[in-house]
């Protein structure tokens, strides 16, 4: 079956040709089918068919009025619990709509449920959610397949078809590389351009809400209606955001793409390299002028983000203590105590690794040689990309260093998990915009996807760039 | 000025620096809009940012950092162009976020300097270090129930500056001194409430001691302290104490300490093993704090005059004492009713002396024994001026004042009103005290004699006997020189 697209749906309500009961009750049909794929960390089926209710009694236009969205379990929603994937807000229900999800509201958008991640998107498999693993709806039978992370269950959630699109957020690659993974397309916006008001934070000044998609003109629809300004998140830029779908252009001829040597690590596997040759290559046929760039600080960008990311984490996961919402530890008898077995309790082995290094490398006769020293390599990382740019117009990259591994590989080696994210990291620590695309497949018939980054707040090329190689693939 | 105190053995010189904490004057807290109204209800004034709930995040209060800039041009000090908020980590009940936003590395003001004036009219310059800007925690209750502590975060988010002095306090005296400075300086700039009892204002006291000329001591730190007592009597015991352990032999070690109010001691607050590593860190959810020339410039225009460009206009406008000046300049309530009651009419400026006397210790010392406020004193400027007005003219003595400003305190009235009432005009007539003099003499014939024998003290008798007759009302100086005549006249 191939898979409707959001622009078509929109159509074909638009035209009656479908309603949007009928439209979600084909999704709700599809979601129940495929519960073993532990997508949803909440799901309601009583939920989804009130929403229908609500919509068919009102008459307002709306953009994307009856559309089926899944959301990540980071973002606070008022209508469903929000737990991050952890224990220790595994009954927290939010009594606030995060910025992103209520943009998509006001849209008129259907939320078909909450969808699961590494607990408080600290992963990159969706292995260490508290509400299990989420399997890669790719899996041949009996050889489960990770969907990639920290965003698993929406990448999940839009290759399965439960859904017309997802909300994600990317810290160090969170939406590109399950996108990769799952064989759909994962757009990770310039820092500030979704408010990150009512998203739980893991590392404030790399989180960024993105979008996933069936293709890259749902993305930049989708994307269109979360991105925007926000006075409650003091990072959120005051930028006009264009209407990136009625823009779009696929005709790149004149334009210069970027490629960074950095980026051929020893060890890539072949078939990535064949899939970036390739991308190149059709880039090349469309008037493209190849650049080969150098972004020399690239090897530091994983230890730089594997820094800074966590020190923010265990600043930014501190407010879970038990004292006043989420669980609280029955074994208290003392203050401390309190703390110690709650946050024992309630935090899984990952988000304990990261808020222990994160509280080493912020710790008095730590700080400079770490914490202050991975700032100021950021600040290059984000100058090499600042001076490529001179240069050219996007850059292109793989995303991913493989294709969806089987789902308990790496699960006991967490540098060879970080590793996952080399291809994404740099692009956060410098802010810029980021998209994945599939293109191409491996041996074994796994999708792999393609890396777009762009200038800051140039979403525009970057989507013109991907509808532009996705149309060529297909 | 000696400043020292004696130990056992030698003499010994304290070294004190203040930390001021200064609840910034903004009906909303630093990074939410919650309320900061002081007395409501548990809880009440919470907002989800205040509870650190998911997801969310601080937004910058513009009119604290307004606040802040103020203060630190009321203090003499440079401001900031460019200032971070860091997050200082730490776990406790009663802070929500498991941080407290706070200024480490950049604060918003740097280097100043206050004044403080002693009653012999010397001053003395204490340097500022630094003013910057965080937030309050919430407030543990210990005591609401046996087994549980209960959480407000009522105060939680609320803005203060913290205000650091350098180590150049030498006595408990002038460590009030200072702090009742900057206390008067920012109730001038209206940047504080300086309501002390519901902790608007307290202060850490960093104090050490050395004898005269050596080094700098090892220092203690005692925290929390929130009136200008309690800080005079713990400075005054952790001196004591710590020159006790000098000078048997033992060293001091540096430590927080927490004051009792109840016993008057200080006793360590924790032990090394739990010194805190607060893991500063610039904070991400909030941008640097950046604000222009032109933005202080215009901040510096907003600034009402200050206690002390104002202690200079009064001695020259009226030839006034540094430090009644000074006295008049300590409170903003103060001065006001002193430009108000000198300005209520025209002649009063000849007689500002007079006018200080009379709000300074004739009007507060009523205020004192009626625990009212200069701010809600029965007695208006206007009617205290024209109080001034009738003894300056001699229209009533300054004896018979004192029981007008009483009365014109109970009943409201104004002192033109008593004074015409009760008819307690001056007798000024010299004919009218004449008879009345004459009356005393003749009554007293043998006193008489004896002060013409030498005993000259009866003067004083004689004047008595004759204020007696006349209810007080007699010009004293008329009564005085008619009195003379008239004895000398005997002889």
């Amino acid at each position: 079956m191939s898979k409707s697209s959001l622009k078509q749906t929109l159509k074909d309500l638009d035209t009656k040709k479908i309603s949007i009961r009928e439209l979600n009750q084909d999704y709700l049909k599809r979601i129940k089918e495929n519960e073993n794929l532990n997508v949803f960390i909440h799901f309601s089926e009583e939920n989804v068919l009130k929403q229908i209710d609500n919509l068919e009694n009102d008459n307002s236009a709306k953009k994307l009025k009856g559309i089926p969205i899944a959301i990540k379990d980071l973002f606070c929603t008022k209508s469903m619990p929000t737990t991050a994937a952890s224990k220790i807000l595994e009954n927290f229900n939010p009594t606030y709509e995060s910025f992103v999800t209520q943009k998509l509201l006001d849209e008129g958008s259907i939320f078909v449920g909450k969808t699961n991640l590494d607990e408080f998107a600290m992963g990159s498999a969706t292995n260490t959610s508290f509400f299990g693993n989420t399997i890669n709806p790719l899996s041949k039978e009996n050889e489960p397949l990770a969907p990639g992370g920290s965003s698993g269950g929406s990448a999940a959630a839009v290759a399965a078809d439960l859904c017309l699109g997802a909300t994600g957020t990317d810290t160090g690659g969170s939406i590109r590389q399950p996108a990769s993974f799952c064989g759909v397309v994962g757009i990770k916006p310039t820092y500030g351009l979704c408010s990150r008001w009512g998203i739980a934070a893991f590392a404030s000044s790399l989180d960024q809400a993105g979008i996933f998609s069936h293709n890259v003109e749902d993305a930049s629809i989708l994307l269109q209606s979360i991105a925007g300004f926000d006075q409650r998140d003091s990072t959120s830029a005051k930028v006009d955001i264009p209407n990136y779908f009625e823009n779009l252009d696929d005709d790149l001829n004149g334009k210069t793409v970027g490629i960074p040597k950095e980026y051929s690590i020893d060890g890539t596997p072949m078939e990535i390299s064949q899939i970036w040759e390739d991308a190149i290559k059709v880039l090349e046929k469309k008037g493209v002028k190849i650049k080969n760039i150098s972004l020399p600080h690239t090897k530091y960008a994983l230890p730089t983000y594997y820094i800074i990311a966590p020190a923010e984490a265990s600043s930014n996961l501190a407010r879970y203590d038990g004292v006043k919402y989420g669980f609280r530890s029955e074994e208290i008898d003392s203050l401390d105590e309190m703390y110690e077995n709650t946050r024992a309790q309630g935090f899984g082995r990952e988000v304990k690794r990261r808020i222990l290094i994160g509280t080493y490398v912020l710790s008095a006769g730590y700080y400079d040689a770490y914490y202050l020293k991975a700032q100021k390599v950021r600040k290059l990382i984000a100058d090499d990309f600042n001076k490529a740019f001179k240069e050219c117009d996007f850059i292109v990259t793989p995303t991913a260093p493989s294709a969806a591994f089987p789902l308990n590989e790496k699960q006991n080696d967490p540098i060879k998990m970080y590793l996952n994210d080399v291809f994404t990291v740099p692009a956060s620590l410098a802010g810029l915009p980021g998209i994945s695309i599939p293109f191409g497949k491996n041996k074994n018939n796994l999708p792999l996807g393609i890396q777009i980054l762009g200038k800051h707040f140039d979403e525009q090329q970057v989507f013109n760039t991907a509808v532009s190689l996705e149309r060529s693939y297909e | 000025m000696n400043n020292l105190i004696k130990g056992e053995k030698y003499d010994w010189e304290m070294v004190i620096g203040l930390e001021i904490h200064a609840q910034v004057k903004s009906n909303s807290k630093l990074f939410s809009s919650s309320s900061t109204k002081f007395g409501s209800s548990p809880n009440s004034q919470v907002s989800l940012v205040d509870a650190a709930m998911p997801g969310m995040l601080p937004v910058i209060n513009k009119y604290c950092v307004e606040q802040a800039v103020k203060t630190g041009v009321g203090l003499n000090a440079k401001i900031n162009n460019y200032s971070v908020f860091d997050r200082k980590n730490y776990f406790y009940a009663d802070l929500p976020q498991g941080y407290q936003i706070s200024q480490y590395k950049y604060p918003i003001v740097g280097e100043g300097k206050v004044t403080i004036d002693f009653k012999d009219g010397t001053s003395k310059d204490i340097r500022i270090v630094r003013l910057h800007l965080e937030q309050d925690a919430g407030k543990s209750l210990h005591d609401q129930n046996p087994s549980k502590t209960y959480v407000d975060l009522n105060r939680s988010g609320v803005a203060l500056m913290e205000i650091v002095s350098e180590p150049d306090i030498r006595t408990p005296d002038e460590a009030g001194m200072y702090i009742s400075k900057i206390r008067s300086i920012l109730m001038y700039l209206d940047t504080c409430d300086g309501n002390m009892q519901e902790g608007s204002l307290r202060a850490d006291v960093n104090i050490s001691v050395r004898k005269p000329g050596d080094e700098y001591g090892t220092r203690c730190e005692i925290k929390n302290l929130n009136s200008i007592k309690f800080i005079k009597q713990a400075i005054n015991y952790e001196a004591k104490r710590q020159i006790e352990i000098l000078e048997s032999g033992g060293s001091i070690e540096q430590n927080t300490m927490l004051f009792n109010t109840s016993t008057g001691k200080t006793r360590p607050m924790r032990n090394k093993e739990e010194a805190h590593d607060y893991r500063y860190f610039p904070d991400p959810d909030l941008l640097p704090l950046e604000i222009s020339q032109e933005e202080i410039g215009k901040i510096k225009s907003s600034i009402p005059e200050l206690p002390d460009e104002l202690k200079n206009k009064f001695i020259e406008t009226y030839n006034l004492s540094n430090y009644d000046a000074s006295v008049l300049t300590a409170e903003k309530q103060t001065s006001d009713y002193f430009n108000e009651t000198i300005n209520s009419d025209s002649e009063l400026k000849d007689h500002a002396k007079i006018v200080v006397n009379w709000i300074t210790s004739e009007l507060f010392s009523l205020l004192n024994k009626n625990n009212l406020d200069l701010i809600n004193s029965p007695v208006s400027p206007e009617n205290l001026g024209q109080l001034i007005k009738l003894i300056s003219t001699n229209e009533i003595s300054g004896k018979i004042a004192k029981d007008v400003l009483e009365d014109m305190f109970s009943s409201g009235k104004t002192a033109r009103q008593i004074v015409d009432e009760k008819g307690l005009q001056q007798v000024t007539d010299q004919g009218e005290i004449e008879k009345v003099i004459d009356e005393v003499i003749a009554e007293n014939s043998k006193m008489v004699e004896q002060y013409l024998a030498g005993k000259d003290k009866l003067l004083g008798f004689f004047v008595g006997q004759a204020m007696k007759l006349t209810k007080g009302k007699a010009n004293p100086k008329i009564l005085n020189d008619i009195l003379k005549q008239k004895l000398i006249k005997k002889n």
